[in-house]
């Protein structure tokens, strides 16, 4: 990194680091809106749905981990406000406790899924869960590596760590992007 | 900075210097460099599909190779020129001295994006080489064709296109969330929103449209790339999947993108018009509420590509309303363009020269764009070559035409000498008469029926009567020539870079910072952080003694 002569260089109106983390997030939603309406257009256009042979998908598990996500939102939240170092450590591994749980509980249905006979390439129905509720689960994975760093870089949180607030930024997208897709995947 | 402090020892080096460099201006000039490198393959294509189309009998191309050359056509020089030279080096090298800014505000981001695009280039240069060769759905990837290989016998060559549009998009994604962030926090002293280049409102409203278009296609090429890989079916009709739905989801960018590489083409158009008509803009704030009610409006029309897609037809209508509305706005930008010149001191210089040539192209393109954005002629021409003819009558303008008035305008501040003039002026003519000859008479084909993408157009009887082909061999003699004449353009580039006559700070009289520091502008762009006292066009002003006030000096300063 190139370092200039202070006489040219200046605080700035906004921090640049969040502003640059909200506009790819600007990027994400579109993402993921992008999937969802192909989702709704594959799914209008296929007349049965579930197709025969092929399991529902789990609704009342994933609406426990659902809980469990937005738990893990609100302590990340409770972290980034905590003011003293200890309480933002037991935040933080709280943060990273629920997000580890709704990751390996959605693990676990995937391979009841798996073993009911729906796979990527069983059908449209299937391609499509394991793509959508896949990409999320993609997200959250790179959020919990994120965190890790972190944690790991913030002497498990008792130091304030610059990255933290942009980590807890991409963490409420992950956590604020679910309730929309259980509601259009697994409700609609 | 490193560890021990060694900045110095880095930053001198060769490769930190010329190759990975942090420094905005030599992304720039990277950008620069690819994107004409990368014109000259797109060209190369562009002639042996010619040879093809006027001589059939030669069999130039096997058919197989010229889907492959006409997919790979398109690709390259809408991704792999427009998009490095019109964003990557005019958006890298001017935002940051245009605001005042001593860099990118993430420097190494920006070199991150930048090497992303090379090797995202490598692997579409790579895929010709792979066994099946290139991709050969279309610069669209049309579903199904795209989505399994026995559909074109491309297996390697499509998934290395994906790949390699995959690297661009997230190369210019870094890159648009370096622009917006630069452009709204580092902007010097004075230089309020309204006190902004018109470049860089224009590269900031294609970074906006581009960071809201381009989720959706990214979504698309997921699942089209599982389609390929893993055997989904979400495109393809036998496993119950919908084709339609790529074709939304491409468009849904595909035309934004239109719009993304149109704006800093009239961002540079913008730029050089009041300088060399020595005239204030004409109507600052309307060309920005314009292109903002553009920007907005480019999100609902992609469906105009679709009208005999198989879609829904009662969806035609709103479409073909939103299309010929967004006409609009661009008319407005158009004319103030002109009104910016009306009655100026001309000075026609070759940048000038090229700008009004950009518009007198683009014209023409924008208003064939209103046949076809109708639904009802759409069905007669779509797929004709007159759609070939229009798309490049707004492209070409937008990818040569203005990129070359802007590389002969900021040429001396990039490089730090001038390119020559008269070869200038030559390279000019040689490009505005050849662009002419070879597009026009496509408009002619379009209307007898001509479809696109033939390999052999004799194979039908309607189009091997003797005015087609004697017009197709003309088309290819004038293609030939506009090829040709790109060589004084070549030459004078390589030659004025080593043994150009010396540029001073400000050859141009222009009013905007980047004529304020040296040429080329050191490491960190300002010597003294300068403060913005007046908008960007006050040329001619009473006020001043000389025709131009630059941005950073106050009439008090003249005055006293």
């Amino acid at each position: 990194m190139v370092m200039y002569s202070p006489e040219i260089s200046r605080s700035d109106p906004v921090d640049k680091a969040t502003l640059a983390t909200l506009i790819f997030l600007g990027t994400e939603i579109m993402f993921f809106a992008g999937l969802i309406s192909s989702f709704l257009i594959l799914r209008a256009g296929t007349p049965n749905w579930p197709p025969p042979g092929q399991p529902r998908y789990p609704i009342l598990i994933t609406g426990f981990n659902t809980l469990f996500l937005l738990v893990s939102g609100a302590t990340m939240f409770r972290a980034v406000k905590a003011a003293q170092g200890h309480r933002r450590k037991r935040w933080l591994l709280a943060t990273f406790g629920f997000g580890t749980l709704f990751l390996g509980i959605q693990g676990v249905e995937w391979v009841k899924l798996v073993e009911y006979g729906m796979t990527f390439t069983s059908s449209i129905y299937g391609g499509l869960f394991y793509t959508l509720i896949g990409c999320h689960a993609l997200h959250l994975v790179i959020a919990l590596v994120i965190l890790i760093f972190v944690i790991f870089r913030s002497g498990f949180g008792t130091k304030t760590h610059p990255l933290l607030s942009l980590c807890s930024l991409y963490w409420y997208f992950v956590v604020g992007i679910w309730p929309l897709l259980y509601t259009l995947v697994y409700l609609l | 900075m490193d560890h021990n402090g060694n900045t110095e020892l880095r930053e001198n080096s060769f490769w930190r210097k010329y190759l990975f460099s942090a420094d905005h201006k030599t992304i720039g000039k990277q950008y620069l460099w690819l994107g004409l490198i990368m014109a000259l393959v797109g060209g190369i294509l562009a002639y042996f599909m010619r040879k093809q189309l006027a001589w059939p009998e030669s069999e130039t191309l096997t058919p197989n190779v010229y889907n492959a050359f006409v997919t790979m056509h398109g690709t390259i020089m809408v991704f792999f020129v427009a998009m490095p030279i019109l964003l990557g080096c005019f958006g890298n090298f001017l935002i940051p001295l245009m605001i005042g800014a001593d860099d990118m505000a993430f420097p190494r981001l920006n070199m991150l994006s930048f090497w992303t695009f090379f090797v995202g280039t490598l692997l579409l240069i790579l895929s010709f080489f792979v066994p099946g060769g290139a991709a050969a759905a279309g610069w669209t990837g049309y579903a199904p064709l795209s989505a399994k290989p026995i559909y074109t016998g491309v297996n390697w060559g499509l998934n290395l296109w994906i790949l390699s549009l995959a690297l661009e998009f997230a190369s210019v994604l870094m890159g648009g969330v370096n622009f917006m962030t630069t452009a709204i926090t580092m902007r010097a002293e004075g230089m309020s929103w309204f006190r902004l280049p018109l470049m860089v409102w224009m590269q900031l409203s294609a970074a906006i449209i581009f960071m809201l278009s381009v989720g959706p296609t990214i979504a698309a090429a997921v699942l089209l790339l599982l389609d390929r890989l893993v055997g989904t079916g979400f495109f393809v009709p036998a496993q119950g999947g919908d084709p339609l739905l790529w074709q939304h989801l491409f468009w849904f960018f595909g035309h934004p993108e239109v719009y993304v590489v149109l704006l800093p083409g009239f961002g540079v158009l913008l730029e050089i018009l009041p300088a060399g008509s020595r005239k204030p803009i004409f109507g600052y704030r309307i060309i920005i509420y314009s292109t903002l009610v553009a920007g907005v409006l480019s999100f609902i029309v992609w469906a105009h590509h679709m009208f005999v897609s198989g879609m829904n037809p009662n969806l035609s209508m709103p479409f073909s309303i939103t299309t010929i509305l967004i006409s609009v706005p661009f008319a407005i930008v158009i004319f103030a363009m002109i009104a910016t010149m009306w009655r100026g001191s001309i000075r026609l210089t070759t940048a000038m020269s090229f700008a009004i040539g950009t518009l007198m192209t683009f014209l023409m393109g924008g208003v064939t764009g209103i046949f076809n954005g109708s639904a009802a002629v759409d069905i007669f021409i779509h797929d004709t070559y007159f759609v070939v003819a229009h798309f490049h009558y707004t492209l070409f303008p937008a990818t040569f035409f203005a990129a070359f008035a802007g590389i002969y305008f900021w040429f001396p501040k990039m490089f730090g000498r001038m390119l020559n003039e008269t070869w200038g002026k030559v390279h000019f003519w040689l490009t505005f008469v050849g662009f002419n000859l070879v597009f026009l008479p496509m408009f002619r084909l379009g209307m007898a029926g001509h479809m696109r993408r033939l390999a052999d157009p004799t194979q039908y009887n309607f189009l091997s009567t003797e005015s087609i082909k004697s017009t197709q061999i003309f088309i290819t003699w004038a293609a030939i020539g506009l090829l040709i004449g790109q060589a004084p353009f070549i030459v004078n580039f390589l030659r004025s870079i080593v043994a150009g006559e010396v540029a001073e700070e400000n050859p141009w009289q222009a009013n905007t910072l980047e004529w304020s520091t040296a040429s080329p502008p050191p490491h960190g762009n300002f010597e003294v952080r300068p403060i913005v006292h007046h908008d960007p066009y006050n040329y001619s002003s009473p006020d001043a003694d000389s025709d131009w006030l630059p941005q950073d000096q106050s009439l008090e300063e003249i005055t006293t």
